[in-house]
């Protein structure tokens, strides 16, 4: 391997900074340095103006109030926020019962895991095996103590877009909170917050192309949606989550929030093209599987399991390109992937996927140089395989019973 | 903006290195520190080494540095995640404490915690003898009592502190954002099992800071997910923020000393000239931070008199920075036993290495004048 540094494939994991929101960034790290809530002098007061326009910014991007957007430190903390704060604001009226699909990102399931250790309980709804979830099982769900829903908008392994409109009509109709994380959503669909019938929703920068530490919680206002503050303090955002804001974070946030807005429409076009050359092309090898729903999907995601292929072994062979199996939160774990294994692929299947994540700076070389490598090392690793061997030869695997060690 | 900057303990401006530090991690490609090619990888290099660095300054091992987004987060992991794994009982909170600190542990009642509040003496330290009954009334699990206070600049017996909690078997907790980098700051020698830094009062930047926590001391997360620090904080590490902090520690600490030395010389100028105008210092016979002055004059409301100030070019702060929204005379000061129509008219001024003797004799000629003009002000009203 050269020394050249790997194509990057994964900006579903994080995407670098764009330059322009560094840019812009950096003179509030230097001259600009106030502390927003400084009221007594013009370094506090040029620090908030910067916070309310970057608020703006992120607000318009999901066409929001920007009175409804709460900085936060990211989306692990604004799925927090949403779910602990509106369960414990909400769970004294209405019941302690929670629904949440088991493909959520850990943000979500360890929170809501949280409350189950406190006393609530939590339905975890399966996706059907294309990663969608069906109304009518969601529907079935609910009972008369359900506060909460959380179901995210874009799954970050699969890329699948969930029916956010339809499961949240069911939510207002039997009066429960609806949580959406679209951490993995910004920039990649349209969000239109004036229709859709969500009560809270999350957002991080680091996967738009602004910076990392950084995120946002809608929280509706009409009709207002209360929740419980979990970090207490000098009173910052209203009550619900105390902090110095770091201004040249937010700066960073409402800058790469409008760049996306401003050039999401062409920007997913280019990507779109650039994902189904990849797909075509990866497509061509045998015994191939694209994991997840390809209509109701963001075009920046393809995830693919090359059956007959070791996973760890997969990894090592393309390591010409950085890409994930699995997401990184949980990369850390040799486990398949537990939303592969919500979808009900086999561990096999499971852990020969690999997630390439399409974004603003890949190019139609870098597709055509992963293709050949994939191609290639996936031939080789086959080549090695028994098992390819056994499948090549027309033997049913499944049916093979084999030896007790 | 000419504006001379005065209000150190609200914030601090970013030190050029610690910029040059950070601004690779801001530029180019990179990835998420938790991935596992090569840009995570590079990623994860960089936080390790950044933990290392702020272990390093603080006396402590990496292993006992969880990184938050700030003190706020910090104060409010410590006091609701320690709580989180003892049995309830009572948690002590010193009556002159950040809101992030005293909002916190008002939170926990709801967890059947009982409140109870540390008095300070008339010089804003903890009185010992009132923590040494209140120890001794009541079963205690855990004290929180900052190292030094971000109004007066007061010291606290935190050491001292610490060794009586022993005795009754409690927790201690000690809030040291105003103390990193101004006086010398040992961890193990403290004896505290939590301590809370932040980076943007050492010339970091906003939106990180660390808890520092004793290896015994058993503490359940406040953020769950991804299981990132080591399952005690999840959330994508914010490696530019981290690369800032560690570089910012590591200079402040370094020279501290000569820091220290520096801005309690300047602090001294300002105080014998502030004698000379007749104001009245807080906390002053009090072991101090070397850069803070809180002080009053007598009859002159401190919102106007910071408003005046800032007309005449000088960023200086009422009281903390969280709460000037409010009107409500300082709680620090009310806690002192300042009557609150002197409290009314406190103004902080708090240095920074920037700050020079120059500054200092200009800004006592502008107080002057100012003093002067609203005292006319009042005459005339009268």
């Amino acid at each position: 391997m050269s020394d050249r540094k790997p194509i990057y494939l994964d900006y579903s994991a994080t995407t670098p900074v764009d330059p322009r929101v560094a840019q812009k960034m950096i003179p509030f790290l230097t001259e600009d340095f106030g502390n927003p809530a400084s009221r007594s002098h013009p370094f506090g007061w040029t620090a908030e103006q910067a916070v309310e326009t970057a608020r703006e910014e992120v607000a318009k991007l999901v066409n929001a109030d920007p009175r409804e957007i709460v900085w936060t430190s990211g989306a692990t903390e604004s799925n927090n926020l949403a779910i602990k704060g509106a369960a414990h604001f909400y769970a004294g009226g209405k019941g302690k019962h929670i629904i949440t699909v088991s493909t959520e990102h850990k943000a979500v399931l360890d929170t809501v895991r949280e409350l189950e250790r406190e006393g609530y309980e939590a339905t975890y709804l399966q996706p059907e095996p294309d990663g969608l979830v069906d109304i009518e099982k969601f529907k079935a769900a609910i009972r008369p103590d359900t506060v909460l829903a959380s179901v995210m908008l874009v799954n970050n392994e699969i890329g699948v877009v969930q029916d956010i409109t339809a499961l949240g009509n069911v939510c207002r109709a039997n009066n429960i909170i609806f949580h959406v994380d679209a951490a993995q959503a910004t920039g990649k669909v349209v969000i239109d917050l004036e229709k859709l019938p969500v009560d809270l929703m999350s957002f991080s920068a680091h996967k738009t192309y602004g910076p990392k530490g950084i995120g946002a919680l809608y929280v509706r206002r009409k009709p207002r949606i209360r929740i419980e503050a979990q970090m207490h303090g000098g009173g910052h955002e209203r009550g619900m989550r105390s902090g110095t804001l770091a201004t040249h974070q937010i700066v960073g946030m409402g800058e790469a929030f409008r760049i996306a807005r401003e050039e999401m429409a062409a920007e997913n076009e280019r990507i779109r093209m650039l994902r189904d050359r990849l797909l075509n092309g990866l497509l061509h090898i045998e015994e191939t599987y694209v994991n997840g729903d390809l209509d109701h999907r963001v075009p920046h995601n393809l995830n693919i399991s090359f059956n007959f292929v070791e996973g760890e072994s997969l990894i090592m062979a393309i390591k010409d390109i950085a890409v994930s199996s699995g997401s990184a939160c949980t990369s850390a774990s040799l486990e398949p992937s537990y939303v592969l294994r919500a979808l009900g692929r086999s561990d096999e299947l499971a852990h020969s996927s690999i997630r390439f994540s399409i974004g603003r700076f890949t190019t139609e070389a870098d597709v055509d140089y992963t293709i050949d490598l994939l191609k290639n090392k996936i031939g080789k690793l086959r080549e090695l395989s028994p098992l390819w061997e056994m499948f090549q030869d027309g033997i049913d695997l499944s049916k093979v019973e084999w030896a007790e060690h | 903006m000419n504006t001379v900057y005065f209000d150190h303990n609200s914030t601090t401006a970013l030190n050029p290195a610690v910029l040059d530090a950070m601004l690779p991690w801001l530029q180019g490609q990179h990835g998420n520190a938790t991935s596992r090619h090569v840009f995570g990888r590079l990623g994860r290099e960089a936080v390790e080494t950044a933990r290392k660095q702020v272990a390093t300054s603080v006396g402590v091992q990496a292993s006992q540095i969880v990184f938050t987004s700030g003190g706020t987060e910090a104060n409010n992991f410590a006091l609701k995640g320690i709580t989180a794994n003892l049995a309830a009982s009572q948690v002590l909170v010193s009556a002159i404490e950040h809101p992030c600190v005293s909002r916190a542990a008002a939170a926990l009642a709801w967890h059947d915690w009982q409140i109870s509040t540390l008095e300070v003496n008339a010089q804003g330290v903890l009185d010992m003898a009132d923590a040494t009954a209140q120890l001794q009334a009541q079963k205690t699990g855990l004290i929180s009592v900052m190292l030094a206070n971000n109004e007066t600049g007061a010291i606290q017996p935190i050491a001292e502190l610490a060794a009586l909690a022993k005795a009754h078997k409690a927790l201690v907790h000690t809030d040291a954002v105003q103390a990193l980098g101004k006086i010398s700051l040992d961890f193990t020698a403290l004896g505290v099992h939590a301590m809370t830094i932040s980076s943007h009062k050492i010339g970091g930047p906003i939106g990180i800071g660390a808890l520092v926590l004793d290896k015994r001391v058993d503490i359940a997360p406040l953020l769950h997910g991804g299981g990132q620090e080591r399952g005690l904080r999840s959330g994508t590490e914010n490696v530019a923020g981290i690369v800032g902090f560690a570089k910012a520690c590591q200079l402040a600490v370094e020279t501290v000393a000569t820091r220290s030395e520096y801005l309690s010389g300047l602090r001294d100028q300002l105080e014998t000239g502030l004698r000379a105008l007749g104001v009245s210092v807080f906390a002053q016979q009090a072991q101090r931070l070397p850069n803070t002055s809180f002080f009053a004059v007598a009859n002159i409301d401190g919102e106007t008199l910071v408003i005046a100030l800032d007309k005449a070019g000088y960023a200086v702060a009422s009281g903390s920075a969280c709460s000037s929204d409010s009107t409500e005379p300082s709680h620090v000061l009310l806690a002192m036993g300042v009557e609150a129509d002197l409290a009314r008219g406190a103004v902080r001024v708090s240095l920074g290495e920037h700050n020079t003797a120059a500054q200092i004799a200009g800004f006592l000629a502008a107080l002057k004048q100012e003093v002067q003009r609203l005292k006319g002000l009042h005459a005339v009203a009268a």
